[in-house]
């Protein structure tokens, strides 16, 4: 009846059982304050069942925001059982959940946290900078949307029931293979991972759909916001690389339930397909996130600078380059497998090409400064400190990218201190960056300039705190996912530093979460009345702060790039206000439906209930039928209606 | 919303935290020497690493710090309210400019590609060592959680120890009955991965005795911490007796003691065994070639 599901799965070390009681009370306490302020009516209409890609941004970047404390209590765990681990003691937690916690953070970082960033912005950001009223394909975004919520509740649904994967983030074979682990760990990260991947896809094609087709008139590629062309370049790679990865998994998927050989170390299987087959996915992957981030400070650093970016074709160019190589490099993530030296030399040699569109990306980035009038302000230290911190990883990226120096350093801590240079000192504080820029966009009011500014103080030294001492472990032979070693090794103090830099990134957190708190309580304090707070110089800036639900009462129509800001200086009229009928989508419960069913489906297929399974995936096929077969309907907002809004939106502003 | 002013002091706090870091490195590597492998190597192919790692990173710093230098320069000078700064909002194109840092990170990249091919070659885990002495092979098998060292000249096997003679090119033979494992002994030079039902090489050569540590680098499973070994360097006498004590040892290795071995077990002390199989390596490989059903 319950498969493989039994009372054992419920049992779990303390650390664990600490984190799933939190998990559960934060549950109902939610539910509870949900019935007490009778919400659920509201919840439904607006959020769950809704279409509209500002709702759904939103929600993205709350789910995200929620993995990443996850994914940041699964890194501190790690590092304090480091800093403990040494010789005689054993730390606080076993060998196997140690690496429960890592596979685990790796994940939960990169495809819920680092992915929901990314959908989270160009759902918010996208449609409004191409002035655009939706995306192309509404449902399909929900869609998206909804499965990878399911991944991520599969993903906590883990930590309650069962294990996790024990195998890390990339769940290698043999090791992740039936033969050397047996148990659920595997099974959930594939389903989990399955899900949310299927999820991004989709949302892959709406999203260049949506740019390709929906810009306003006069909106030529080449006169699109930069952030834009970083989504535009970021989905193009989602399109082609989440197949891989799909396929990848239902070849690991077969191995494991249907004893076939894709990847098995015997019987014709070869495990070294999956690892060139996976890091295809997996190199785009990180460009995915990064990309989007250096759209940001594309945006950040001209308006922080009163000026407009430097170079944008050269700009454009970059991330082009950047894209198209970023297919090419895969085999740089194993150069050790012992591959001849022409097949190492070329990924190598491809790998360093990347470092010049990078490159002239920082340069043009410093040149937008040059004669500007810079102003510091949170977003702008973001930027500062990521240009310091990716200069460094990217000197470590072709340090690594070398074959004879990566047999040194590959797989050692050093690796992971390039890595988490690159994901936290370029796409985090990208992400930072952007999301205190256009916060009064999205919400109507500030984030706190002060606590942001303690907050990054307290990431930048934690940062260096916590990572730069990696480097120096690596050169002293200490490998990643070590959850022990021998004092003799002369690790432990720099450990001990690395402890105290999470430490330092910990009370950053702390601040940043007490300040969004506060920010929203004071929120009528803050308020962004004007829609453009900093000077922009994009069409999201030319509407009212929080944009109304059509996001342009009368579509824009552009002729150069940077058009507010021509309109600013007088080198563009200003629109006429000439309003029409307004037709915008209905909201649809069906991508929640399949969501949930999709959750139920990974959930039983992880635990072998074959029946609920078959019945889930039915369900979720029935339920595409009745999505697919129905008509389009919407909501159709008239001229009228759209005059009263605009007219009384002017008349709050004014009193 | 007041936009902040405190440019001076941002610059100034960023710059001292960046100035402690830049001071510890050296306190950290004279401090840390001993343990440093990567940067004090003990060997010829761990030596040609770090000399490349230490020309790529130059020839980086050639970018890097201009880039540092212009983050904090432009950030002071035209930071708004500066009353000498010059403002020209209209700046956002310059053909020179532009060819200077499109040029200059091509001409870099290219010195760094034309040496790291060149390196590659040369640096091959594959390709033998030249030296008036004679290459030694040892065969190494990754288990779950320990290494396995086979001597198939020698006829003796060991487990998490491995000892050689110094200034002797050393030819390993590599394969894993366990997950994937990594090889890796950072004072000698760079890993190779340990496969099942594949075979990797690696030459290496220590150009001074010693201990160094060895380990895996490549996770496998839940005893993966404690698959640390010692790698012994010592004069060739040393090694001769080391060799003699070894072929009397009382434990014996043949097929079903392997089968036991292979057994997963964690944290296992150093072994020494008399090696009575022949072929015993490539039986751990065609193991996999013919898998028996379970």
């Amino acid at each position: 009846m319950f498969g493989r599901l039994n009372l054992d799965a419920f049992k779990h070390e303390s650390s664990q059982n600490i984190a799933v009681i939190g998990m559960v009370l934060g549950g109902i306490a939610i539910i509870g304050i949900l019935f007490y302020l009778k919400r659920w009516k509201w919840l439904w209409n607006e959020w769950l069942t809704t279409v509209d890609p500002k709702r759904i941004g939103v929600m993205y970047i709350i789910v995200a925001l929620l993995m990443f404390f996850k994914g940041f209590a699964d890194a501190l765990m790690m590092r304090l059982q480091q800093a403990l681990s040494v010789g005689d003691a054993h730390g606080f937690i076993s060998p196997g959940h140690f690496q429960e916690v890592f596979s685990a953070h790796g994940t939960t970082m990169i495809f819920f946290a680092g992915m929901g960033i990314v959908f989270g912005l160009l759902n918010l950001i996208v449609p409004l900078q191409i002035g655009a009223r939706d995306v192309a394909y509404p449902f399909l975004n929900a869609l998206g949307f909804w499965l990878f919520a399911s991944g991520a509740v599969l993903g906590l649904v883990s930590l309650a029931i069962g294990k996790f994967s024990t195998a890390g983030w990339l769940a290698y074979p043999p090791l992740s293979g039936i033969e050397y682990s047996p148990d659920e760990g595997v099974d959930y990260w594939i389903w989990l991972v399955q899900i949310a991947g299927v999820g991004s896809t989709i949302s892959g094609i709406n999203f260049l759909v949506t740019i390709l087709k929906m810009r306003c008139p006069g909106m030529t590629l080449m006169k699109m916001p930069i952030f834009v062309w970083s989504a535009l370049c970021a989905m193009v790679l989602v399109i082609f690389a989440f197949p891989i990865l799909t396929a990848t998994l239902y070849m690991l998927a077969l191995d494991r339930y249907l004893g076939m050989h894709f990847f098995t170390a015997g019987f014709g299987g070869n495990p070294m397909m999956y690892i060139n087959l996976i890091w295809a996915w997996g190199h785009p992957e990180v460009y995915i996130l990064i990309l989007p981030a250096f759209g940001i400070f594309s945006e950040v650093v001209p308006t922080f600078s009163e000026k407009r970016l430097f170079g944008y074709v050269s700009m454009v160019w970059a991330l082009i380059i950047i894209t198209i190589l970023s297919f090419i490099v895969w085999l740089h993530h194993f150069f050790t497998m012992g591959a001849s030296p022409n097949v190492n030399a070329f990924f190598g040699v491809m790998t360093m090409l990347i470092a010049i569109p990078t490159g002239v990306k920082i340069f043009n980035w410093l040149f937008t400064k040059f004669q500007g009038h810079v102003h510091f302000t949170s977003p702008m230290l973001w930027f500062f400190a990521f240009v310091l911190n990716f200069s460094v990883g990217g000197m470590t990226g072709i340090l690594l990218s070398s074959p004879p120096v990566d047999y040194q350093v590959h797989n050692s801590l050093f690796l992971i201190a390039h890595f988490h240079g690159m994901v936290i000192g370029g796409f985090l504080f990208g992400f930072f960056s952007g999301f205190t820029y256009w916060f009064p966009k999205i919400t109507g009011f500030f984030l706190s300039e002060n606590l942001n500014r303690y907050a990054f103080w307290c990431w930048f030294t934690g940062f260096l705190l916590a990572f730069m001492p990696l480097y120096m472990l690596g050169f002293m032979g200490a490998t990643r996912r070590l959850d022990h070693y021998e004092a003799s090794t002369g690790w432990h103090p720099l450990f001990l530093t690395v402890g105290l830099g999470a430490a330092i990134i910990l009370c950053g957190v702390c601040i940043q979460i007490y300040g969004l708190f506060m920010s929203i309580k004071d929120r009528k304090n803050n308020l962004d009345l004007t829609g453009d707070p900093w000077n922009g110089r994009t069409l999201e800036w030319s509407i009212p702060s929080p944009p109304p639900i059509y996001n342009f009462a009368i579509t824009p129509t552009v002729d150069q790039l940077d058009p507010l800001w021509a309109i600013k200086r007088g080198l563009a009229p200003k629109p006429e206000k000439d309003y029409e009928d307004i037709h915008l989508p209905k909201n649809t419960p069906m991508g929640l439906c399949i969501g949930m069913l999709s959750l139920i489906f990974g959930f039983a297929m992880t635990w072998y209930i074959i029946w609920l399974a078959i019945i889930s995936f039915t369900a979720i096929i029935v339920c595409l039928i009745i999505r697919l077969s129905g008509e389009d309907e919407h909501d159709v907002i008239t001229a009228a209606q759209v005059k009263e809004m605009e007219a009384a939106r002017l008349r709050s502003q004014t009193t | 919303m007041k936009l902040k002013r405190n440019v001076p002091s941002m610059l100034i706090l960023t710059g001292i935290i960046l100035f402690i870091f830049l001071i510890m490195q050296p306190l950290e590597i004279l401090f840390f020497s001993n343990n440093i492998a990567l940067l004090f190597p003990k060997g010829i192919i761990a030596l040609e690493e770090r000399n490349l790692l230490l020309i790529i990173q130059l020839i980086m710093l050639l970018v890097i710090i201009p880039v540092y230098i212009l983050t904090f320069i432009f950030s002071w000078k035209y930071r708004a309210h500066n009353p000498h700064g010059k403002y020209d909002p209209d700046l956002i194109d310059n053909t020179l400019a532009e060819y200077i840092w499109w040029g200059l990170p091509c001409i870099l990249t290219a010195i760094i590609a034309v040496l790291t091919w060149v390196k590659t070659y040369e640096l091959d885990p594959y390709k033998p060592i030249e030296s008036d002495k004679k290459t030694m092979t040892v065969q190494v098998v990754a288990l779950q959680w320990k290494w396995l060292f086979i001597y198939p000249e020698e006829k003796i096997a060991s487990i998490n120890f491995l000892q050689f003679p110094k200034e002797t090119p050393i030819h390993f033979e590599i394969t894993a009955d366990a997950p994937m494992n990594s090889f890796w002994i950072p004072h000698l030079g760079g890993q190779i991965y340990a496969m099942p039902n594949m075979k990797t090489e690696l030459h290496l050569i220590a150009q001074e005795a010693g201990d160094f540590r060895g380990s895996s680098a490549n996770l496998s499973g839940e005893g993966f911490a404690g698959m640390h070994f010692i790698a012994r360097a010592s004069s060739e006498d040393e090694y001769h007796q080391w060799l003699e004590s070894a072929k009397q040892s009382p434990k014996i290795l043949n097929f079903e003691e392997y089968s036991k071995l292979a057994a997963p077990s964690q944290n296992n002390p150093k072994e020494i065994y008399q090696l009575k199989e022949e072929n015993l390596f490539n039986q751990v490989i065609m193991k996999y070639m013919h898998p028996q059903e379970k």
